[in-house]
């Protein structure tokens, strides 16, 4: 990747509602090895049980996160779009997706490596206090979202 | 909250219902069927305001009360039905020709006066949007007199939505912005998905001007209402529109007791501040 490219992905990142206000060494230590991916509608970012490597921050476009079985065809759990990231799979062992990601339209990601990230975060304690303070509303913001679903609104 | 007298039909009597007559029907989901309606003769109830409700008398089944989706010029009604038990298994059943009974208009509307001027935050859950639909076409007749116009409209899956069509249409037009999420979808949807709580962090209103209508499920509408409230809006400019088993529909049998309140009379629409706390009670 060119310094160009790097660059561009750093300035990205601190625009983004998730990591706006973080500490700016942070932002360039988190985006090494970070790399822009696009996925065309359709396409999978990832599979549930395959290995968590990278925490995606979304620029563009629509993921469906998808839960499935064998017996039962894939059911879209929630979207998620610009300004909201995908994935806390990578921050806690075994580091393995716990559901599935597909781009219902074409997409603009940021994939931060997860490796670095974690090394990141541990390497720098108040990094890691920030940053789970910033990562802990969206887990919670999930969680709440899917008790309001269990309470099924709609039933009759 | 004001209260108002039983009000007579034209037929002389407060429960006496007029006939009728059905028009056509539209299936709008599995269990959802939308009737226009038209008077059998002379007589017809009263011009509606919007969030207003009828009731609708199945001939030797029984009475239901339900919101009036569109009222034209010359009379006729435009009910959406979900089947819940004999009395709306009943209506949904009914073709064209086919004659029921209809009382009403009753209760309180929504407040249009309060709301021009402002910024207008429109949530229906499922069958929450057919009360709601009159609210939006009286926005589109008088756009100019309102702010920006937010409408999030949720349902359980895909197929649970109503009037789909006609939101559709409603998306082209650039004057308003229109969220559609459902709770769980199949790989055939490519809308947004998530409960329609997901939907109002990107619904953009000034919380210091801004009146927000809210009609559905009264978990779904106490979730939305403290998730806009906690955007800044006023709880007195929060409206809900309530549903409660209902008999007589105009203050006396009770059926529809709320607390202090008889949501036939003294509602359905009211500002989500007067029962908030009524909200959080089991089993009012």
């Amino acid at each position: 990747m060119t310094n160009e490219e790097h660059a561009r992905i750093v300035e990205r990142i601190r625009e983004h509602p998730f990591f706006r206000g973080f500490d700016e060494e942070f932002v360039e230590s988190a985006c090494a090895d970070a790399v822009e991916r696009r996925f065309w509608a359709e396409e999978v970012l990832f599979r549930e049980g395959s290995p968590s490597k990278n925490l995606f921050v979304i620029l563009e476009g629509k993921v469906g996160l998808e839960v499935g079985s064998s017996d039962r065809p894939e059911l879209t759990v929630q979207t998620v779009g610009p300004g909201e990231v995908i994935g806390w799979s990578w921050l806690v062992p075994p580091h393995r997706w716990r559901f599935d990601a597909r781009a219902l339209k074409p997409t603009l990601t940021i994939a931060l490596d997860a490796e670095n990230l974690r090394h990141t975060l541990s390497r720098r304690p108040e990094w890691g206090y920030q940053f789970m303070i910033r990562f802990l509303p969206v887990l919670a913001e999930r969680l709440e979202n899917t008790r309001i679903q269990l309470l099924d609104l709609h039933a009759r | 909250m004001p209260a108002s007298a039983p009000a007579p039909t034209d037929s002389g009597h407060p429960l006496a219902p007029i006939p009728y007559a059905v028009r056509s029907t539209a299936t709008e989901t599995p269990d959802t069927t939308t009737l226009v309606i038209e008077p059998r003769g002379t007589r017809r109830i009263s011009l509606s305001r919007p969030g207003q409700f009828a009731m609708l008398y199945a001939f030797g089944v029984g009475e239901s009360p339900i919101g009036i989706s569109r009222e034209t010029p010359e009379g006729r009604l435009v009910h959406t039905i979900r089947r819940v038990g004999p009395v709306t298994k009943a209506l949904t059943a009914l073709t064209p020709g086919d004659t029921l009974g209809v009382r009403g208009p009753y209760g309180r509307g929504w407040p249009f006066k309060e709301a021009r001027g402002q910024d207008i935050v429109i949530v229906a859950g499922g069958l929450g949007l057919p009360p709601l639909r009159p609210v939006i076409y009286e926005i589109f007749a008088h756009r100019e007199a309102y702010g920006r116009v937010e409408i999030i409209f949720g349902a359980r899956t895909p197929k649970d939505l109503v009037y789909y069509d006609e939101v559709q249409s409603w998306r082209r037009r650039t004057d308003i912005r229109i969220q559609v999420t459902v709770d769980a979808a199949g790989r055939d949807w490519y809308g947004d998905v998530g409960v329609v709580t997901t939907r109002l962090p990107d619904a953009r209103f000034d919380p210091t001007r801004t009146t927000a209508f809210l009609c559905g499920p009264e978990i779904m509408m106490r979730l939305v209402s403290e998730a806009i409230q906690a955007r800044g809006v006023d709880p007195h400019a929060i409206w809900i529109s309530m549903e409660r088993n209902m008999k007589c529909a105009i203050g006396l049998c009770g059926h529809c007791q709320f607390g202090p309140v008889f949501l036939c009379r003294d509602g359905p629409v009211f500002p989500f501040a007067d029962l908030a706390p009524l909200l959080r009670v089991r089993e009012v």
